[in-house]
């Protein structure tokens, strides 16, 4: 039987990457700074970078993991598409700290982007994950293993990703009112938004698709354009059930419909449940058992 | 079976739910494929508390472990070897609770898929994956084998739609992996247990999001002369921006079986035709079948038929799901293939599908989630035919070979199983099986939950010997 088939042909060569990052001593990784960077102290590796392709047709993009999000943004604009991984920094930082943007309700989660990764195991080899095309059920999803995984499991050296049509017309407006009892009540007045965001009086909402449809859903609730969302950089981010939105308090802006919470204090920390502690230490002892990637990061750290 | 784990189980469900009789043990040997096994006992726990205590009998006993949904699994997954203890999950079908504003629900492994749309359609809400056996596959398998469906093109396979899942472990600790909120601490191990095949415990409890009913519906069906152009449209009208909720094709033998099944007035003398289907609000459904009509037009399309209402909607969508119960009146038996290629790689495919079909002297019928390139030949037969067993099975190896080679995946939906263990390699290479295999013995250190699916057995370790006499693969 063949032993690989020509899923990787035409796709950059990683044994240098393989190489740099080595099988013995601790190593980490090192991106753009924008997301935590490397640990400190550490010998650092930077993954390749650039786009190997994109394919409209399939949707699909391929990319070395140091591509800045912002060239992938730009490139895709070119075919009328866009991709669900919130700007700044590199995709692979983006995707191994797995964080979405404020687009998630109507985009999605980060870690369904992921279709194929190759990545550099702790024994030095180049790991192929997932597969090439938007539908694959085709061995263990490692996929989704891999995103906001802190590159304790490996690192990151190419990868296939999800694209979605870009909207040709789309649109934040704001909304002040009290009219509904939980903020979650406002999104049966609304087909697929792409965001609902609230900080306990006002609402942003951002709308996407035909001019027509987006102005008919607008003047129903007697939305007000405006040029934005909220600024929520420098906040703290809290992960809450939204089903917890409305009993929030302080300064915060909630993204309704999904749980993330952009507030000026510090989340509530909760210790890992045991069973969950002692699953997650199996993975990183079966994946990298001298603990050389990465040292130090755990993913079950609290973060904020 | 050993008694005195028998003598256990009794102990923790009574003996009523637990069947250790050839005739009960005959039924839970196979699944929906070809494929037999041996089970040894047959239990059906109520709870997770249950759940956990039969766990804890395999362990004491190192029994293999079987978990079985409703049995519909098409790759062998669910057919237990080793004389496992079968865990059905059958009686684990109450909808525990549903948040109709944050569109989300609690529901046990053994409620059935189309119940839980049924049960939250009065919501305007739905859950988006539907598999074609729909109607008896239950939630606890489509998390299993992380499973499509024609509507998954837009609303992506099963694992988009799970947030959380209480899982019995394989030593029989239990675990909440993923949660209700958005980010969770730790790796997704939500998503790592989905089409995991039951080889990383047995999920008790699930919370799936529910999709809301979109406002309009437009379904097409659209006819052509040559299937590259039905597959050309398909790749023009992704590119042009729109993303249908489904996008099927039908092939000409399957317009012909289905139309003499259930008289539908479909385009018999086409090569092909595509079941097109877009949601939205007004505006946007217009617009969008405006761009799938005229780039079907552009690659000669010969007609255009728009559903006028909900009926003709619904025969159409008939004759997709028909195609099953047509082909009966071609050949007895049918193997369903499961394959997925790039879009635009699925002409040159199709092409290879019939030479290899011809080639063996098989008939196929082609009827396929097209939009994301997952093929589902159907080879047709008859199996008291001498020998033809074997030209189904190198056909298939022939398929699934092509497939890889034109940039494809093994599996769209139906998972690995048994079926397609051995050609894992054809995509994986030995580190990244390795890789596999580390997360799957992270979940399971004694590597009895279902053991002997999805990753192929060492080279010389004599595969074979987990297998029933009479097992073929």
């Amino acid at each position: 039987m063949r032993r690989r088939a020509g899923v990787g042909s035409g796709r950059v060569d990683l044994s240098d990457f393989a190489g740099t990052v080595g099988s013995a001593d601790p190593v980490t990784i090192e991106g753009a700074g924008t997301r935590g960077g490397a640990v400190p102290g550490v010998r650092a590796v930077r993954a390749p970078s650039g786009i190997e392709w994109i394919q409209p047709d399939e949707m699909t993009l391929s990319c070395r993991a140091s591509t800045p999000v912002e060239d992938v943004d730009a490139a895709l604009a070119e075919h009328g598409q866009r991709i669900a991984v919130p700007p700044t920094g590199t995709i692979g930082g983006a995707l191994a700290v797995g964080r979405s943007g404020l687009r998630r309700l109507g985009y999605g989660p980060v870690r369904d982007v992921l279709l194929q990764a190759r990545y550099v195991s702790a024994a030095g080899d180049v790991v192929t994950a997932g597969g090439p095309t938007v539908k694959n059920v085709s061995g263990f999803d490692l996929c989704r293993l891999l995103v906001g995984s802190h590159g304790t499991l490996g690192f990151l050296g190419d990868m296939i990703l999800r694209t979605r049509p870009r909207p040709t017309f789309e649109q934040w407006y704001h909304l002040a009112t009290d009219r509904f009892a939980d903020p979650a009540d406002i999104l049966s007045r609304l087909y697929r938004p792409d965001a609902v965001l609230w900080n306990g009086s006002e609402f942003w909402v951002l709308l996407s698709g035909a001019p027509a449809d987006v102005e008919t859903t607008a003047a129903a609730l007697e939305l007000i354009p405006v040029a934005g969302p909220p600024d929520v950089s420098g906040r703290h981010r809290w992960s809450l059930p939204p089903s917890a939105l409305g009993t929030l308090a302080g300064d915060f802006v909630a993204e309704v419909g999904v749980g993330v919470v952009h507030h000026r204090e510090r989340p509530a920390t909760r210790p890992p449940d045991a069973g969950l502690k002692a699953l997650t230490q199996r993975i990183k002892a079966n994946f990298d058992p001298t603990g050389r990637l990465n040292p130090g990061v755990s993913v079950l750290a609290d973060g904020s | 079976m050993n008694d005195a784990a028998v003598a256990e189980l009794v102990g923790v469900l009574g003996a009523p739910r637990v069947r250790t009789g050839p005739g009960e043990l005959a039924l839970y040997r196979r699944d929906a494929s070809t494929m037999e096994g041996h089970a040894g006992v047959v239990c059906f726990p109520i709870s997770t508390d249950e759940v956990r205590r039969c766990m804890e009998v395999a362990v004491r006993h190192r029994l293999a472990v079987t978990a079985r949904g409703s049995g519909t699994g098409l790759a062998g997954g669910a057919v237990p070897l080793d004389e496992a203890m079968v865990v059905s999950t059958s009686k684990m079908d109450r909808i525990l609770s549903v948040d109709v504003a944050n569109r989300r629900a609690w529901v046990e492994p053994g409620v059935l898929n189309l119940d839980l749309s049924r049960a939250v359609a009065v919501h305007g809400l739905n859950f988006a994956p539907d598999p074609s056996s729909q109607q008896v596959c239950s939630l606890g398998g489509n998390v299993a084998n992380n499973s499509g469906g024609p509507h998954c093109l837009s609303e992506g396979v099963t694992s988009v739609h799970v947030l959380a899942l209480e899982v019995v472990l394989p030593d029989a600790t239990v675990v909440m992996l993923g949660g209700e909120d958005p980010e969770p601490r730790g790796y997704d191990l939500r998503g790592a247990f989905v089409g995991s095949e039951g080889m990383c415990g047995i999920a008790t409890k699930i919370c799936v999001r529910l999709t809301p009913e979109p406002p309009v519906v437009a379904t097409a069906l659209i006819d052509f002369d040559d299937v590259r152009d039905g597959a050309a449209t398909v790749s023009g009208v992704i590119a042009a921006g729109v993303v249908p909720a489904a996008l099927e094709m039908m092939d000409r033998l399957c317009l012909q079986a289905v139309e003499a099944y259930i008289h539908a007035n479909l385009p018999v003398d086409a090569a092909c035709a595509l079941l097109v289907e877009v949601v939205g609000l007004p505006a946007a459904v217009e617009h969008d079948m405006d761009v799938c009509r005229s780039i079907a037009e552009g690659h000669g399309a010969r007609h255009v038929r728009i559903a006028a209402d909900p009926a003709e909607r619904a025969l159409l969508w008939k004759g997709r799901k028909s195609a099953f119960g047509a082909i009966a009146r071609i050949k007895p038996n049918y193997y369903l293939h499961d394959t997925v290629v790039p879009r635009r790689r699925l002409p040159d495919v199709l092409d290879q599908v019939y030479e290899i079909v011809a080639r063996h002297d098989l008939l196929v019928l082609n009827v396929f989630h097209a939009g994301d390139g997952n093929l589902h030949p159907l080879l047709l037969f008859d199996k008291r035919e001498p020998g033809v067993m074997e030209r189904v099975e190198a056909a298939g190896r022939e398929i699934v070979t092509a497939s890889v080679a034109a940039g494809g995946v093994l599996s769209g939906e139906h998972g690995i199983g048994l079926e397609k263990r051995e050609l894992m390699p054809l995509m994986f290479d030995e580190a990244s099986l390795a890789a596999q295999g580390a997360l799957r013995s992270a979940f399971d250190v004694e590597g009895l939950s279902n053991p002997h699916k999805v990753l192929p057995s060492p080279a010389g370790c004599g595969d074979v010997q987990g297998l029933a006499a009479g097992v073929w693969i």
